[in-house]
């Protein structure tokens, strides 16, 4: 079972993502269960007892917003292992660079199509199967016999 | 773009429109603070946010028009936001437009037309042209902030942050401890409590104050108060507030301490961990200078501090859900069903109690009957309660179009809303935005007076709209009310006649206030009349009519140089009524209770004909009558005999249809009402508003709950029936619009009409 969690406050966006993860004619490899936050709040009150796999997560929030999540998860023991996605517009690259500085592991282009989210997830979560990443393995690794998006 | 799924889809449509009012509502107080001079940086940001989501989904689900207009905004705001720009008149209006254009697209998209909107592309051109932006340097090389807290800024952030330190306001870190299950709350508090003292600019949680049940947060402040106020103000939250020093020897501009020097956000609790690694965590040590307050809990109850109006914003999106409308309509009939059911329920009972051996099953399912009837009355009312919606929704668009058409009539007008929070059905509110829309305009247009005009008459120059909201009863009252010129009923009277709407004698006889509602009468409020009577003008039959079809009245008085007042009343709901159900000649009516003032007895005797009228004086009061036979072109005593049989037979084989379950009722004269020996009639005093008038029945029937279904399109014409309903016992009876029927009737329209309404079947 893979857990992942939407941060993103935009119902209608989480409700596409999880549509997409879900959508069982090309749905992933694994069995997955979503949960949502609205917030970055949110997003940390459920941390702790969510035993994620993958945060998928907006940058632009109120509040906590998802360079703050990013960072916190990234400090703590707890969460360091968990991947991290970043959806957000490409007009906010700065954020995006940021957030990718800080440890997330990509960062998809809003808006993006099912199948590309699907893939870019796939991938997070196959690095994440086969161990630390490494500073070389910066480019994704070969996806094995993973159904394509 | 693949499509992702209907409710995705559908989640985007009614998320769209949330964003697009709330857009809206921002929009008006973004005005009202640019006017005042105090820009809340908050706002901006929230209308930014609110685009840049618009943007993000309507990409996402293929509506480009809408995506093209929300990145072309997104950059104007974008600037706005970061300083770039200033909010000029200009950029607001563009702002407004495209509210409106959101509106336009969103309906466009919704019905899967390419209808072009010419006025899309022409924004798009201005907004493109853009406002001439200002340069800015970055924040890092002008301040030499830590780069640990750069890191964690969005772009907004820095630029607050920037803003403030230029403003030379003082920075201060604020570290509150949180448990995780009350920290929306207690986050509002704080947030609530340091408002008036600055502006937050980030909220960070700290990473090592953090357990499973618990999390640490570093709050970036702007502040001119002092670090004791500030510690003072806060005390309550359990909060932990430290001035960040300025860089040694820095000069205004100096910003923030590099590094761990002096305390502050030292490197261990905001820099980043190196660039790029998915492992290896970097482990920050917590401030050493205070260790226990990490242990320290949080007083997450902080006492009994409401500030429920700032609370709120956070939780509403856990706790609500949005439903469709029809979904509810679908929910709403099969509780119309249940109660068919109910009544069914109710006849068996009957029987069982008359079979003398089946008594105690007959009690015991009497009971059952009455918990069932309980709980579906619940139901009922739960259904309608959801259906409720504040006219807040209403009152932010027309609150637009009073900004939007002052400005392009060059007239000053204040509008002061109250009662926004008063609930109606959510049909009701959609159906409102038009008339009341037209009311607005029309206040503003031919009420309020230019300036020049207002100021020779010694009026303020800015002329006031009040927009009033409440309830009364199982009513909603909507006021308008201007303190414009007034209208002039006199020429109203000489366009009426002239139109030959009424005659020389009725134009002498009418009262002032009677000679106001001619302005309802189509013909008399026509656009090119508006110069003319120079008061109200463009189509008031048209405002008339529509909020009749919602259940409800208009009234106006007026006084010349004063001022004129529009009166709305509205039904709460239109899902389900009250109703007095009547019999006239064979047939079965239902008349809305809540026009029904009383039902008294007709004595023949005591009916008075004055001017055609026929008059009865109740309670010292005179009341015009209407017989509803003659009204419905029925004839009691021929048919009388004939159609019973015909009824009967009727109902019969509809019973029949329904499995059988009235199938031996006893359907008789004494039920339907009909004593043939009795010629006695009553009179059903109906009113709405300030006007009455007795209906003439031939019986009274008695008092239920209904449903109504409205008339399919092929009876959409009829006029003075809001519908049908079906009543308990499988009868179907028309319900009367009593509204629609007291004004016809009051203003003559029964005596004109050629030929009765038909009324058959």
């Amino acid at each position: 079972m893979t857990r992942i969690l939407i941060v993103e406050d935009s119902a209608a966006m989480r409700a596409y993502v999880r549509s997409a993860l879900e959508d069982p004619a090309m749905s992933l490899p694994e069995e997955i269960e979503i949960t949502e936050a609205a917030n970055g709040l949110s997003a940390l009150r459920l941390l702790p007892r969510g035993r994620f796999d993958l945060v998928i997560t907006d940058i632009n929030m109120p509040d906590v917003n998802g360079l703050e999540l990013i960072r916190f998860m990234r400090q703590n023991p707890r969460y360091e292992h968990i991947g991290l996605l970043i959806i957000s517009t490409q007009a906010s690259e700065r954020d995006i660079e940021r957030g990718l500085a800080l440890g997330a592991d990509r960062f998809l282009p809003k808006p993006f199509t099912p199948e590309a989210l699907r893939e870019t997830v796939s991938e997070i979560l196959s690095v994440l199967r086969s161990g630390p990443v490494t500073d070389e393995m910066v480019e994704p690794l070969d996806r094995g016999d993973e159904v394509q998006g | 773009m693949v499509d992702a799924g209907d409710r995705a889809r559908d989640e985007f449509f009614s998320e769209a429109q949330e964003i697009v009012e709330g857009l809206g509502r921002d929009l008006l107080a973004l005005d009202e603070a640019v006017r005042a001079n105090r820009v809340d940086p908050d706002l901006i940001n929230d209308i930014f946010r609110a685009v840049h989501t618009l943007k993000g989904l309507a990409g996402l689900f293929g509506a480009t028009r809408m995506a093209t207009l929300s990145h072309e905004l997104e950059e104007v705001l974008d600037n706005l936001r970061l300083g770039r720009i200033d909010v000029s008149p200009v950029v607001l209006d563009m702002l407004f437009r495209s509210i409106e254009l959101y509106g336009r697209i969103l309906q466009v998209e919704k019905d899967g037309s390419e209808l072009p909107i010419p006025e899309v592309d022409e924004l798009l051109r201005e907004l493109h042209r853009g406002f001439g932006q200002r340069e800015q340097q970055p924040l890092a090389a002008e301040y030499d902030l830590d780069p640990g807290l750069l890191a964690v800024l969005t772009e907004y952030e820095e630029h607050r942050l920037r803003t403030n330190i230029q403003s030379g306001l003082i920075l201060y870190r604020i570290r509150v401890h949180f448990q995780l299950a009350t920290i929306d709350q207690a986050l509002d508090e704080l947030k609530a409590t340091a408002k008036p003292f600055g502006e937050i600019i980030t909220y960070l949680p700290t990473g090592t104050g953090a357990d499973a049940d618990s999390i640490e947060l570093d709050i970036l402040m702007a502040s001119r108060s002092s670090v004791d106020e500030l510690r003072r103000a806060l005390a309550e939250t359990g909060a932990e507030v430290e001035e960040i020093p300025r860089r040694p020897g820095g000069d205004v501009s100096g910003g923030l301490a590099a590094g761990a020097a002096g305390g502050g956000f030292d490197s261990g609790g905001l820099s980043s961990r190196p660039a790029m690694s998915a492992s290896g965590p970097v482990s920050p040590h917590p401030r050493s200078s205070d260790p226990g307050a990490l242990a320290a809990p949080p007083d997450s109850g902080a006492g009994g501090r409401k500030k429920r109006g700032e609370l709120g914003s956070i939780r509403s999106v856990a706790q609500t859900v949005r439903v469709d409308i029809n979904k509810l309509d679908r929910l709403m009939n099969t509780v119309g069903e249940l109660a068919l059911v109910r009544s069914s329920l109710g006849a068996i009972v009957e029987r069982l109690r008359a079979t003398p051996a089946e008594r105690e099953m007959s009690l015991e399912l009497h009971r059952l009957q009455r918990t069932f009837e309980r709980h579906l009355a619940a139901i009922q009312q739960g259904i309608l309660e959801v259906r409720m919606v504040p006219l807040g929704q209403v009152f932010d668009k027309l609150a637009r179009v009073v900004r939007q058409i002052s400005r392009d009539a060059d007239k000053i007008v204040n509008l002061v809303i109250t009662g926004a929070e008063t609930e109606v059905d959510k049909l009701i509110v959609e159906e409102l935005s038009d008339p009341l829309m037209h009311m607005m305009r029309n206040a503003i247009d031919h009420g309020i007076e230019t300036r020049a005009e207002r100021e020779a008459v010694g009026k303020p120059a800015v002329g006031t709209i009040a927009l009033n909201a409440f309830q009364k009863g199982n009513h909603v009252v909507i006021e308008i009310e201007d303190d414009g010129r007034g209208i002039d009923a006199t020429r109203l009277l000489d366009v009426a006649l002239r139109r030959g709407l009424i005659t020389q004698e009725e134009a002498r006889t009418t009262s002032y206030r009677e000679a106001l509602t001619l302005i309802f009468l189509p013909g008399v409020s026509t656009k090119s009349d508006v110069s003319e009577i120079s008061g109200r003008g463009v189509g008031m039959d048209v405002v008339k009519t529509n909020i009749g079809r919602l259940g409800g009245v208009i009234d106006v008085t007026s006084e010349v140089g004063i001022g004129t007042k529009m009166t709305v009343t509205l039904p709460i709901t239109l899902a389900i009524i009250s109703a007095l159900i009547v019999r006239v000649a064979d047939r079965l009516f239902a008349i809305p209770l809540a026009n029904v003032q009383e039902a008294v007895g007709l004595d023949d005797h005591a009916v008075k004909r004055i001017d055609g009228r026929e008059m009865i004086t109740l309670r010292n009061q005179t009341l015009q009558l209407c017989y509803l036979t003659r009204l419905f072109g029925l004839d009691e005593e021929e048919e009388l005999s004939s159609r019973i049989a015909g009824l009967l037979g009727g109902t019969r084989s509809l019973g029949g249809v329904r499995g059988g379950i009235t199938g031996s009722r006893k359907l008789d004269r004494s039920s339907l009402g009909l004593s043939p020996g009795s010629k006695r009639k009553y009179i059903v005093v109906t009113a709405v508003g300030t006007k009455r008038l007795g209906l003439v029945v031939s019986a009274l029937i008695g008092q239920q709950d209904v449903v109504i279904k409205t008339f399919g399109p092929s009876l959409a014409s009829v006029r003075g029936f809001a519908g049908a309903t079906e009543l308990g016992d499988q009868r179907i009876a028309l319900v009367i619009d009593a509204p629609a029927l007291i004004f016809e009737v009051l203003s003559g329209g029964d005596r004109a009409r050629p030929e009765p309404r038909g009324v058959h079947g």
